[in-house]
């Protein structure tokens, strides 16, 4: 099976080259043709990209985008069917391109449009009935050993640029009035949240963020709150979005 | 292999559909248009949950389904993936389509995905491992699949059949269906300058399950004849629509998908073309029903 080899080691190199055994009905050169597998090969792995990272495409403009996206192809191509999943590995790739080293916040970026993907496919879970959310958090004695289960679509993160401020400015329609307005310098962080059929991202305070990541990771209400912040509003957030699906109370 | 016992069989209806896209969700919910059935590509729904799967069941409710794999690789040289062929019956078992689907040509080699339909050369060694490869999946599936026919660019020096003696092979041998795509026919006879309707009759027509039409774009190769790239970006063209009546002359009223995957226009464009190809199939019967 020879034909499936020499094409494979052709298809995604950096320079053209046709595989041998290729023949034509008019005694045209095959190269023009395979060029087709070619081409359909990298611009349809760099459109999945872009529709993955439509943020990062606005912030290095289309042309820049498509010859970034075609070298991560080359280096990191699919290893699955899957193409929801193609391109976790961008925003490691994208912060490490020389090119673009002047745009610190670039990677970051592209790490929140990837957990956004991963929020919009992630699996659908019901929120926990208020009534049963208001009973326990009434309950001072039993509520520091409850161990709070958020929702699957739910992501936090943290940067030390920007990434809300840059990420909502291109939501707009003039995106370069609000990018004007963005401190280059502040670090902010997410919040994602599904709660019905469309991904929601806001910024939140870095200690609510910290808390979010804490129950995320497992541990207890009583120890998630461990600095100051804003714990009503956050937890408020949280209900109205029926990001808490279930509650557990710890062994201990 | 036999075919596994009491396998399910593709039963679309006989009737126009449209290939499934994201942008016409909402319009589709809200407007309920008398299409046919839909089709889906496979790998698009195989996530936890989330917007797609919420507009899929609300749609399959109301609707016949077809389910069009992209990434199984049917064609390729190494064994399937099984952990795909997983994925694939759990979307299956999930929304229990009228059929399932996937093509003649390979995706993936050594592990690596790349995301098209690249063709093989049709001799003994890619029959047996088709065949095999269709086994398997029939069997996981617990169905019959319809294997569709590829639109190629290029051929091998290493063939030794003809595509369509290789697809009655492979019918003949494994009890699949075929999923004659027309308008891979028209491309592939314009790119390999053969009859259209010549090949269309070598391929193994009695086991039509549903039939294909898109539209291609033009190119040309190295000598300045046309080169036709199956595009899913245009509408279906005159020539393919002339092809697809000579195709429903022998094969009767059968379900057929309008795809669409680039450049997608609004919803009621695919419906006009489901509806010629429904309006062809009516006039088919009337020309029988004069005859007779």
């Amino acid at each position: 099976m020879s034909a499936h080899a020499d094409f494979a080691a052709v298809l995604l190199a950096p320079t053209f080259q046709c595989p041998p055994g290729l023949k034509t009905w008019n005694g045209s050169d095959p190269a023009k043709r395979f060029g087709v597998y070619r081409n359909n090969v990298v611009v349809g792995l760099v459109d999945a990209l872009a529709d993955t990272y439509p943020v990062v495409q606005a912030l290095v403009g289309e042309d820049f985008f498509r010859a970034m996206a075609a070298e991560f192809v080359r280096q990191s191509p699919p290893r699955s069917p899957v193409l929801a999943w193609y391109g976790a590995g961008f925003a490691d790739f994208v912060a490490g391109f020389e090119p673009v080293a002047g745009l610190a916040y670039l990677g970051d970026v592209a790490r929140l449009e990837w957990l956004r993907v991963e929020a919009w496919h992630a699996a659908d879970a019901a929120a926990l009935p208020l009534t049963q959310l208001t009973t326990l958090l009434a309950d001072t004695q039993a509520l520091p050993d409850t161990r709070f289960v958020l929702h699957p679509a739910l992501r936090v993160m943290s940067s030390a640029h920007p990434v809300v401020s840059l990420w909502a400015a291109h939501q707009a329609d003039a995106p370069e009035a609000m990018l004007n307005e963005i401190d280059m310098g502040s670090g902010e962080a997410a919040l994602l949240l599904r709660p019905a059929l469309d991904v929601e991202i806001m910024r939140i305070e870095p200690g609510a963020a910290a808390f979010i990541g804490r129950l995320l990771a497992g541990e207890n209400f009583g120890a998630a709150v461990a600095e100051d912040f804003d714990l009503p509003a956050t937890l408020g957030l949280l209900i109205r979005s029926g990001a808490i699906v279930a509650t557990a109370r710890s062994a201990s | 292999m036999p075919a596994p016992t009491r396998p399910t069989l593709p039963n679309l209806p006989r009737c126009g559909g449209v290939g499934l896209k994201p942008e016409h969700f909402r319009t589709i919910l809200d407007t309920r248009p008398a299409i046919g059935f839909f089709e889906i590509h496979a790998e698009n729904y195989m996530v936890a949950g989330g917007p797609f799967h919420h507009y899929l069941e609300r749609i399959r409710a109301d609707y016949p389904l077809s389910i069009h794999g992209v990434g199984l690789s049917i064609g390729g040289a190494g064994p399937l993936d099984a952990a795909h062929l997983d994925r694939l019956a759990v979307l299956l078992d999930r929304y229990q389509p009228e059929s399932f689907s996937e093509h003649l040509a390979w995706s993936s080699h050594n592990d690596i995905f790349f995301n098209d339909l690249l063709p093989a050369p049709y001799h003994a060694g890619t029959l047996a491992l088709v065949c095999e490869h269709i086994d398997q999946v029939q069997e996981r599936l617990g169905r019959r699949m319809l294997l569709e026919n590829p639109a190629t660019y290029v051929e091998f020096a290493a063939s030794t059949m003809a595509e369509g003696d290789f697809m009655a092979e492979v019918v003949k041998r494994t009890g699949c269906g075929l999923l004659l795509d027309v308008n891979n026919v028209y491309v592939s006879c314009v790119n390999h300058g053969r009859s259209a309707s010549a090949h269309l009759r070598s391929l193994p027509l009695a086991a039509t399950g549903e039939i294909h039409l898109a539209g291609f774009a033009e190119d040309v190769d190295a000598a300045g004849d046309r080169l036709l790239i199956d595009s899913h970006g245009a509408d279906v063209a005159g020539d393919v629509w002339d092809l697809y009546a000579e195709a429903l002359g022998y094969v009767g009223p059968i379900a057929t998908l309008i795809e669409r995957d680039n450049d997608i226009p609004e919803l009621a464009v695919l419906h006009a073309e489901a509806r010629q190809a429904e309006a062809m199939m009516a006039a088919l019967g009337a020309d029988e029903r004069q005859a007779a």
